[in-house]
């Protein structure tokens, strides 16, 4: 029959693309395809009426010219003729060029659509299935607004075809991913659920992929698809490899549907409903029994869809986590497949292991398989499959295994690629830190690490090393001694020497007893190493050796000549040449008294999150998941529903114990516990009319002045960021004595229960910071308040620390400090705007300065407004800004004392109250709240010893006031008499008032 | 230096590759076939840098040649020597195409292998290559051990373009003037720029050693000799025809090997001992005073959205005695075209889809004529905004004439040693004047 070859054939395109297929140049190509675009213009010309075969001809070469990279310019009306055509072939071919070559913004765009419209709404399955393929394949904003009414209205209807539903499904997927806005939710939405039920396993297939993307978005209305979806997988598991006929694909029945439904449940908690449930359970237990059989057929595609839905049923089970058999017979499917001769199979049981590990069922049976995992570690040929072990190997670490797991990371280290070393070294270095059990082994361990890493230990390494080995006493002398002996070897990394230079310098003396390593042979050590190291690492050094000047009187000689020689005191690096003409100098004219507080020993390191933990997180950023924290957070956000399922299990995990524990804990809330207050603003004082440019640079780390050049950005990583507020100004009696009240006040004074966040002003801790400067002032579920402040005569600094305890962040946070009357003209308070937003966790810090004008009353007010979720929350506080805040203790003899106590004589500078003790009577706590207060103790000037004595002169911009006190105990009455005399008598009734409530 | 020559076919298959230098590597060749050939943006610079290392390309017809070097060469040379490659393989073995390259690869590899050492140009003059390389195989028994010796010394010698003991029973020398000029001129008939290249191309067939001296009308040396007032010998000997025009002057130009330019320089005289067979004895530029043989007057109407009226218009401007040839006139259609009527008074006129353009020819054309063409064009309304561009019309053709006024006055042959003389040689002269790029806007 002619006519059908002619409908079929085309043999005009035919020709004319092996005229292409032939042409020997481009030109040639060109050429041709002018004289062929020169024909099917003149064919186009308007007169001419042409046959729809013919257009169907010309539109069809005009694509494969357009496909070949030529504009076309014309031809697109005729191929929106085409789409009115009754034929299948002639309707093809037209949405096929418009869905080509059609953009959005063409006039024609309305009749394309029209005809869409047409076909949309014609019987003929066939013409609806082409209109909706042209709708996804286009899938423009123009055609979402168009057909978003239409599709659905389709797919849900009662007699659409099922091969039709099932493409309206998956173009009502393509609208929903390009513009979800204009996809209406409507009453479609719970009949969509029930397609899930339909006969078809295609329109099934399409529906799942649907409901997956609509659930994501909206769960609460497919919920419903849960019951639906575990039926359906259950049906399908059940059923024998022949009962779906076309859907069984190698033996496997329906296996891209069983995965979508898969992943379909994966966006929701467990079912509640015990049936489901159960019938969940069993479900996945088939699929698991089903991974034992022995395979079908020996194809690659049987294993393959077998395993796809494997893997998709194991993470659904660790989605779950919520069976512990499961999870278990989950580990040991994977653990078989850890040995599988395929890598892809052994790639994804790693990374699926990794997820496993780290559920509190199944973790134990992960670890069973330890010696398969380093064995992959050591024998595996792809590097991402040895990522992956080394990521599992992290993840199943524990204490028992630890030493293990640890040993073989650094063994394998050796060995490793380049492009994972970092990340294996941080995961080594946080491994030894977690689970280290004594600390000599934690101490061998990094300095291994130092030594076979080298360039790949990153800064954080070793300041966590030298952060611990500063807060443990008991592994001082240790440290040392390894690090010498590490030092012994020919040829050290510059990052051994810098821990090598900093624990010398701190603890070189516990081990100077050894003839091996007397101080000169220490200092040789150590000075053998400096020429080969960068200017950072130098400047180091010369601060160990001046620290060693103060341990070692012997060695002074010697280093002192170090320090003189030219290449240190002309060096061309400043901060070289400065720090050598200052310890010069420093050694040179200070007492050894005077060293000896200089040079002290560091104080211990406040305590707060690992560093390195940061690090790591920071290095896995968005890109490969394999942290298993990380993993587990990214699969919660986007699963909703089931979020806060999955955080309650992870909180009801053990934590770790381990007697570190508590310096890993998640950034511990900065007051809370007791801080030591760093004496290294001690160090600071006498040191700053040495240079005091030097160390107002320095300032702001006080760890920096010795033993980290200015200004690098990581000096707070050392966890140091706190501790820059330390009260430099204050005396150091004062500041220890402070901390000691610290300790007395946060023992005895639990936090008080505080409510949800009021606007009425809250005081509760405020009589507690009275006689201490620093603590938490306020916290409630979302915020925490932490105060730390200063104050030198009448100038007074504080700073406030913000807590966001949520993991969202606040916003629109603003805090102000109102003075009302008329405390405004009393007190100064200025403050620094702090920062609008304020990230989950993270804490932000503001700075008040305060000026006392004259004496005051009242005490300043915080508000605090933020956003929190939706609602503004509103917290005002009154700030423990009070009078004695400016006191100056004034040291007196008793002679002073009574001579200025009889001064002081008029009856309205005497205030003197008789109360009940409210706390324990004990001398030293009272002593110390005294000297809390602001006022010196003046020992031996009271006739009876058990009395109290105290001076101290209260500074203000206008005037001075000179202050004395007097408290007697009655330990058998449990009262105290307390008597204040000052020149002015509205100071002497306020003090009283402050002091005797702390009492 | 050259540190390799490669050649390819069209689909980037090498067909030769010869590499002289050990800084060129063998991924050079992929380098140069990944970048150029199989760019997916046509190349259009000549020199081609990828890695450091440099490529020279020409292109002849669907064969690529390629010089590679990571020195920093004279690019000049380079393409000189690739011409004259080209030009030696033509010498040859005629036309260059894959199949005669696929014929004659041992030949090449030896041409190669003489024409460059270690990446310096050496002898190209195809005259010199003959004698010791041909095609039929060695001819040692034919050839006598002094023949053999003379080419060494030949080779080696001071005059390496000949070779002594030429024989010829007529002496005759065929010159030949080839010009091209080219055009670009506005639709008001300005002209926006015009130059004429020229070649002077030679056969001689010479005996002996002869010493040769070629007189041209170059403004210069006409001066010189209006000043010195010895015009009569000058006068005495010139060959072509005189026309209204005394002198040209020359921008600029160059000079077989053979020429002696230390006479050049110092007399302005062009005397040298002629190599045997062809050879093109000088090449030239002129910009002043151009004659052009063709003017084109466009006129270009456009009726409405779908129908464009052109009428053009060519005279020639020459004698009325000489005859143009080949004459062709390009005229662009706009690229929705789909229908064209022509009708011309003279040749024969078509419309070429595949080139976008009418073609008009004309066998012959007499000088002082004129001729026009008009063609009616239907377009097809597109929903492209972007107008026609216009490209100008463009002409081929070749008169019996130099556009650029030269002239040659005499060209005397002496030989001291044989007993023939300026007057027994047979002289031929021609004058081909062709079109290069010869634009007219519209």
């Amino acid at each position: 029959m002619p006519a059908v070859s002619k409908g079929d054939g085309m043999r005009g395109l035919a020709v004319f693309i092996s005229d292409i297929r032939n042409c020997k140049s481009k030109e040639a190509e060109i050429k041709r395809i002018n004289k062929e675009l020169a024909n099917i213009r003149s064919k186009f010309k308007g007169d001419k009426a042409l046959d729809g075969y013919s257009k169907k001809k010309y539109v069809c070469k005009l694509l494969f010219i357009f496909l070949l990279g030529h504009d076309i310019d014309f031809g697109h009306m005729e191929a929106v003729n085409l789409l009115s055509s009754n034929k299948y072939t002639e309707k093809q071919i037209g949405y096929l060029f418009i869905s080509v070559l059609v953009n959005s913004n063409s006039d024609l765009i309305r009749l394309i659509n029209n005809a869409i419209k047409n076909d949309l709404s014609s019987r003929n399955p066939t013409f609806m299935n082409l209109a909706l393929h042209c709708i996804a394949n286009v899938g423009s904003r123009e055609m979402a607004e168009a057909f978003a009414a239409d599709v659905p209205r389709i797919l849900v209807a009662g007699d659409t075809m099922d091969s039709v539903k099932q493409s309206a499904a998956l173009c009502l997927l393509r609208l929903n991913r390009t513009s979800p806005d204009l996809i209406p939710m409507g009453e479609w939405t719970s009949r969509v659920v029930h397609l899930l039920n339909d006969q078809h396993l295609g329109v099934v297939t399409a529906a799942t992929s649907l409901i997956i993307t609509l659930a994501q978005k909206n769960p609460d209305d497919f919920k419903t698809s849960v019951s639906l979806a575990v039926a359906r997988l259950s049906r399908i598991v059940t059923s024998a490899s022949t009962d779906l006929q076309d859907y069984t694909y190698y033996f496997v029945a329906a296996p891209w549907l069983s995965v979508k439904l898969l992943r379909l449940l994966q966006c929701y908690p467990p079912p509640e409903d015990a049936a489901i449930r159960g019938r969940l359970t069993e479900c996945l237990e088939t699929i698991l029994n089903k991974a034992q059989e022995p395979p079908k057929s020996k194809k690659v595609q049987h294993s393959n869809a077998k395993n796809a839905v494997l893997f998709e049923a194991i993470s659904l089970i660790i989605h779950h986590d919520s069976e512990p058999t499961l999870l278990v017979r989950a580990c040991n499917q994977l653990g078989q497949f850890l040995q599988h001769r395929e890598t892809n199979l052994r790639y994804l049981a790693l990374e699926s292991m990794c997820t496993l590990a780290s559920s509190e069922f199944s973790h134990e049976a992960v670890k069973t398989h330890i010696e398969t995992v380093i064995n992959a570690l050591k024998t595996e040929r792809d590097v991402s499959v040895r990522q992956r072990a080394v990521d599992l190997l992290y993840a199943m670490c524990d204490r028992s295994n630890a030493k293990q797991i640890v040993a073989e990371m650094l063994s394998y280290l050796e060995t490793a690629d380049y492009s994972i070393r970092e990340e294996i070294v941080l995961k080594v270095a946080i491994l030894a830190e977690k689970y280290a059990v004594e600390y000599t082994w934690y101490v061998d361990t990094i300095l291994n690490l130092i030594r076979i890493a080298g360039d790949y230990v990153s800064e954080e390494v070793w300041y966590r090393v030298i952060q611990i080995v500063i807060n443990r006493d008991d592994v001082q002398g240790y440290a040392a001694k390894t690090v010498f002996e590490a030092l012994q070897a020919p040829a050290c990394h510059e990052n051994l020497v810098k821990v090598g230079g900093y624990i010398l310098g701190e603890f070189g003396n516990l081990i100077a007893g050894d003839p091996r390593s007397s101080p000169l042979i220490q200092f040789n050590l150590l000075h053998s190493k400096f020429h080969l190291c960068s200017v950072p690492t130098r400047a180091l050094l010369l601060s160990a050796y001046v620290k060693f000047i103060n341990l070692f009187p012997e060695v002074k000689g010697t280093i002192q000549e170090v320090l003189r020689s030219d290449s240190q005191l002309r060096n061309a690096d400043v901060e070289l040449q400065q720090r050598a003409v200052e310890y010069l100098r420093l050694s040179c004219i200070a007492s050894t008294d005077i060293l000896a507080t200089v040079l002290e020993e560091m104080p211990p390191f406040p305590e707060r999150e690992s560093s390195i933990l940061a690090k790591l997180k920071k290095k896995k950023g968005s890109g490969t998941v394999s942290d298993v924290e990380d993993t587990r957070k990214e699969r919660n956000t986007n699963v909703n529903g089931s979020t806060d399922h999955t955080t309650a299990t992870t909180n009801t995990k053990p934590s770790p114990s381990s007697f570190v524990s508590d310096l890993l804990a998640a950034a511990p809330p900065p007051t809370n516990r007791p801080r030591p207050v760093p004496s290294s603003s001690i160090l600071h004082m006498p040191l700053s009319p040495l240079s005091p440019q030097a160390y107002a640079v320095h300032s702001a780390a006080p760890l920096t002045p010795f033993y980290q050049v200015t200004s690098s950005p990581s000096s707070d990583l050392l966890g140091l960021g706190n501790s820059s507020a330390v009260n430099s100004g204050s005396p150091p009696a004062a500041s220890n004595a402070a901390s000691l009240l610290v300790d007395v006040f946060s023992e005895s004074l639990p936090v008080a229960p505080l409510g949800t966040a009021s606007a009425p002003i809250i005081e509760e801790n405020f009589s507690r910071f009275v006689c201490k400067n620093n603590g938490v002032l306020y916290e409630n579920q979302l915020l925490q308040i932490g105060l730390k402040s200063e104050f030198r005569q009448n100038l007074g600094r504080m700073y406030v620390f913000y807590g966001n305890k949520t993991s969202t962040q606040f916003l629109n946070f603003s805090a102000s400090v109102v003075c009302h009357e008329p405390l405004n003209a009393q007190l100064n308070v200025h403050t620094k705007t702090a920062d609008p937003v304020v990230d989950g966790g993270a804490q932000l810090q503001q700075i008040l300065n305060i000026e006392c004008l004259s004496d005051f009353v009242e005490a300043p007010v915080l508000n605090i407004n933020f956003r929190y979720g939706g609602s503004v929350q509103n917290i005002a506080v009154r700030l423990p800004v009070t009078l004695n805040k400016f006191f100056q203790p004034t040291e007196m003899m008793s002679q002073d004392f009574f001579q200025r106590w009889k001064q002081l004589s008029d009856p309205q500078q005497e205030v003197q109250k008789i109360f009940k003790a409210k706390h324990s009577m004990d001398t030293e706590i009272t002593k110390a709240k005294i000297i809390g207060f602001g006022t010196a103790l003046l020992d031996g000037v009271d006739p009876n010893p058990s009395n109290f004595v105290g001076a101290g002169v209260i500074h203000t911009k206008t005037i001075q006031v000179g202050c004395l006190l007097r408290l007697e105990p009655n330990t058998q009455a449990q009262m105290y008499r307390l008597t204040l005399r000052t020149s002015r008598g509205s100071v002497s009734q306020r003090l009283c008032d402050l002091l005797s409530e702390q009492f | 230096m050259i540190g390799g020559l490669f050649i390819y076919n069209h689909k980037g298959e090498v067909l030769i590759s010869r590499v002289y230098r050990d800084d060129i590597g063998r991924n050079a060749v992929d380098a140069f076939r990944v970048n150029v050939i199989h760019a997916r943006q046509q190349v259009r610079s000549p020199v081609t840098n990828i890695a450091r290392t440099s490529f020279f390309h020409v292109k002849r017809s669907n064969i690529w040649l390629a010089a590679v070097t990571k020195q920093n060469v004279n690019a000049a040379m380079v393409f000189e020597f690739l011409y004259k490659m080209c030009d030696v393989m033509t010498a040859y073995f005629g036309k260059i195409s894959e199949e005669n390259i696929k014929n004659n690869f041992v030949l090449i590899y030896e041409l190669l292998d003489e024409i460059l050492d270690f990446g310096y140009p050496q002898n190209s003059e195809t005259g010199a290559l003959k004698t010791f390389i041909t095609q039929q195989g060695i001819k040692s028994q034919l050839q006598t051990k002094e023949e053999q010796s003379q080419i060494t010394s030949q080779v080696t010698g001071q005059i390496g373009w000949r070779r002594e003991g030429i024989k010829y029973r007529r002496n005759e020398l065929f010159l030949d003037v080839l010009e091209s000029v080219n055009l670009l001129m506005s639709p008001q008939g300005q002209v926006l720029s015009a130059h004429v290249s020229g070649r002077v191309v030679m056969k001689s067939y010479l005996s002996g050693m002869p010493e040769c001296k070629f007189g041209m009308n170059d403004k210069i040396v006409i001066d010189k000799q209006g000043k010195g007032g010895t015009t009569d010998e000058a006068g005495k000997s010139e060959l072509g025809g005189s026309s209204g025009k005394q002198s040209i002057a020359i921008d600029d130009c160059t000079f077989h090997q053979c020429v002696r330019l230390s006479k050049f320089d110092s007399e302005r005289s062009i005397s040298f001992i002629p190599p045997d067979g062809e050879y093109e004895l000088m090449r030239y530029r002129t910009t002043k005073d151009i004659i052009l043989p063709f003017r084109v007057i466009p006129l270009v109407r456009e009726v409405g959205r779908t129908k464009l009226e052109v009428k053009v218009v060519i005279k020639s401007n020459f004698k009325p005695s000489l005859l143009a040839q080949k004459i062709e006139v390009r005229i662009p259609t706009p690229l929705n075209t789909s229908g064209v009527q022509v009708i011309c008074m003279k040749g024969k006129a078509k419309y070429k889809a595949s080139e976008n353009a009418i073609v008009w020819k004309i066998k012959r054309m007499a000088g002082m004529k004129e001729s026009q063409i008009s063609a009616e064009i239907e377009l097809l309304p597109t929903n492209d905004k972007k107008k026609w561009a216009r490209p100008p019309i463009s002409m081929n053709f070749e008169v019996p004439f130099a556009p650029s006024g030269l002239k040659v006055r005499y060209l005397k042959v002496f030989e001291p040693k044989l007993n023939y003389s300026d007057h027994d040689v047979i002289k031929w002269v021609r004058y081909i004047g062709r079109s290069g790029i010869y634009e007219t806007r519209c």
